[in-house]
């Protein structure tokens, strides 16, 4: 192997559709279960702090699970396992649609609806009742209480954490590879077994995940200033 | 279902737990447990130092270290792993293990994820206890070793539990270079039988689950006894507002 040399790699016009095409799969996954997290995790919460008693014991044994079982075991049990026990004509339609990616993004976006219904919750406890009581003497009901009161201040305190979590489900999504979508963890093997600039590749790969974490994180450091009265009207 | 589970348990227990594999000696829950507690006693003294590197007033030191946490943790673990995999037979020119280039893959990610905790634990304290030492005759060494560490790290003890459990929760990615672990001995189980996945991978999220669940609740029951603790003896509880005499002096 000849010394360092990145252009061997970014002047080859297949090596960068490849790897264009893994950026984009990875953002299928990451986008797809980010918006499945999301749903579910609005759901999940909502069945929280519902007046139904079944709700909270399912929500807690599901975040439980979601938990305390490893991603990379979730998204095999997924592949591997439940899968296979689908009706013959599901498993044929999955397989013509890229099954690989919608288990991954099946697997992912449950396992991180779980953190993201967490971050919700304790950013809707941080508001003090006191708020509530104050909104409720100043004539709101309950729905306008939660909505013009409530919420803004509960949704501001949890954006942090689900940012951070935002960030690490773009980083889960490499983990996509194990059931063999073709992101872009898939894409620099690929590109590695074929070119054999095993450091090169890999440099570009972790500089594109970087690149592209920093980015998701200023995004959410640019929402949550946004979003803080106090630190807008100073600004 | 139920019966296809128990005869696999009864067939495999041994494979899954410490069965016998060409890459290694041991392998199933053994491995998983092993590579987990020796990444976190590894990455302990790491993180203590990247953490004190990211805090001292020499650009030279701040920066690299600062430059290193960022980095690894904005990189999938995944990422990481396969670096290590490929370049550290590199360095050493020998075939390495999966084992131990899993290890240092979690050392250094863990140790910069700790780092961070062990950066605020020390941040949490407050500058007066290290001005305190100081005027005391400790010097800045002394201050850490003797003053600021003891404490930061007594308030890093649920923390540190919590990472051990995403740590065994993080052995399973050694499934992509076969680190023979649990992750690994289960699919072998599952290539051996090929006929039952569901109740394979199953077992495997059933014992996963066992394991970080008990283990956190170990966190929060220990969480639960330093605050306890830090809450300092337990007042004597009155009957009235007004102090018997007695109770009093023998308090004192």
């Amino acid at each position: 192997m000849s010394g360092f040399d990145l252009s061997a790699i970014l002047r080859n016009p297949d090596y960068v559709a490849m790897l264009l095409r893994g950026i984009e799969m990875t953002f299928v996954i990451y986008v797809g279960s980010w918006i499945l997290a999301m749903t579910l995790a609005i759901l999940l919460f909502a069945l929280r702090v519902s007046p139904l008693r079944i709700g909270d014991p399912i929500v807690k044994a599901y975040v439980s699970y979601h938990r305390n079982v490893p991603t990379l075991v979730q998204l095999m049990f997924w592949y591997f396992g439940i899968y296979t026990l689908m009706p013959q004509g599901v498993t044929d339609w999955l397989a013509d649609h890229n099954a690989e990616a919608i288990f991954a993004i099946i697997g992912l976006g449950l396992c991180q609806a779980a953190y993201f219904s967490e971050d919700l919750r304790s950013g809707l406890r941080s508001v003090s009742p006191g708020q509530m009581e104050a909104a409720k003497a100043l004539g709101h009901g309950y729905i306008s209480a939660m909505r013009f009161v409530i919420m803004p201040q509960g949704v501001r305190n949890a954006l942090p954490p689900l940012i951070n979590h935002s960030v690490s489900l773009f980083k889960n999504s490499s983990l996509a590879i194990v059931v063999g979508a073709s992101e872009l963890t898939h894409a620099i093997k690929e590109i590695d077994n074929v070119s054999f600039r095993t450091f090169e590749i890999y440099l570009i790969g972790t500089i594109i995940y970087l690149f592209f974490s920093l980015i998701i994180m200023a995004f959410g450091a640019y929402i949550s200033l946004r979003s803080d009265p106090v630190r807008r009207a100073r600004a | 279902m139920i019966q296809d589970i128990i005869k696999i348990i009864h067939d495999y227990w041994l494979l899954l737990l410490i069965g016998q594999y060409p890459n290694g000696p041991l392998g199933g829950l053994a491995n998983t447990l092993i590579l987990s507690a020796l990444a976190i006693a590894l990455a302990f003294p790491v993180s203590i130092l990247l953490a004190m590197a990211r805090l001292s007033k020499w650009a030279a030191l701040r920066w690299p270290a600062t430059g290193l946490v960022y980095i690894t943790r904005g990189v999938p673990l995944l990422m990481l792993i396969l670096w290590c995999y490929f370049i550290v037979p590199l360095w050493t020119g020998a075939d390495v293990p999966s084992f131990l280039i899993m290890l240092v893959t979690l050392v250094i990610y863990e140790g910069a994820f700790l780092s961070e905790v062990v950066r605020a634990g020390i941040v949490s304290l407050g500058q007066g206890q290290m001005d305190a030492a100081r005027a005391l005759g400790h010097s800045y060494i002394g201050a850490m070793r003797f003053v600021i560490l003891p404490q930061a790290l007594y308030n890093m003890i649920p923390s540190m539990i919590s990472t051990f459990v995403s740590t065994i929760k993080d052995t399973t990615l050694g499934y992509i270079i076969n680190v023979p672990d649990l992750t690994f001995a289960a699919s072998q189980v599952n290539n051996q039988l090929l006929s039952q996945p569901f109740q394979v991978f199953f077992i495997l999220a059933v014992v996963y689950y066992a394991l970080c669940w008990s283990l956190t609740h170990v966190a929060n029951s220990v969480e639960r006894r330093i605050a306890r603790r830090r809450a300092g003896p337990r007042k004597i509880r009155l009957r009235s507002d007004v102090v018997p005499l007695k109770t009093f002096t023998e308090q004192l």
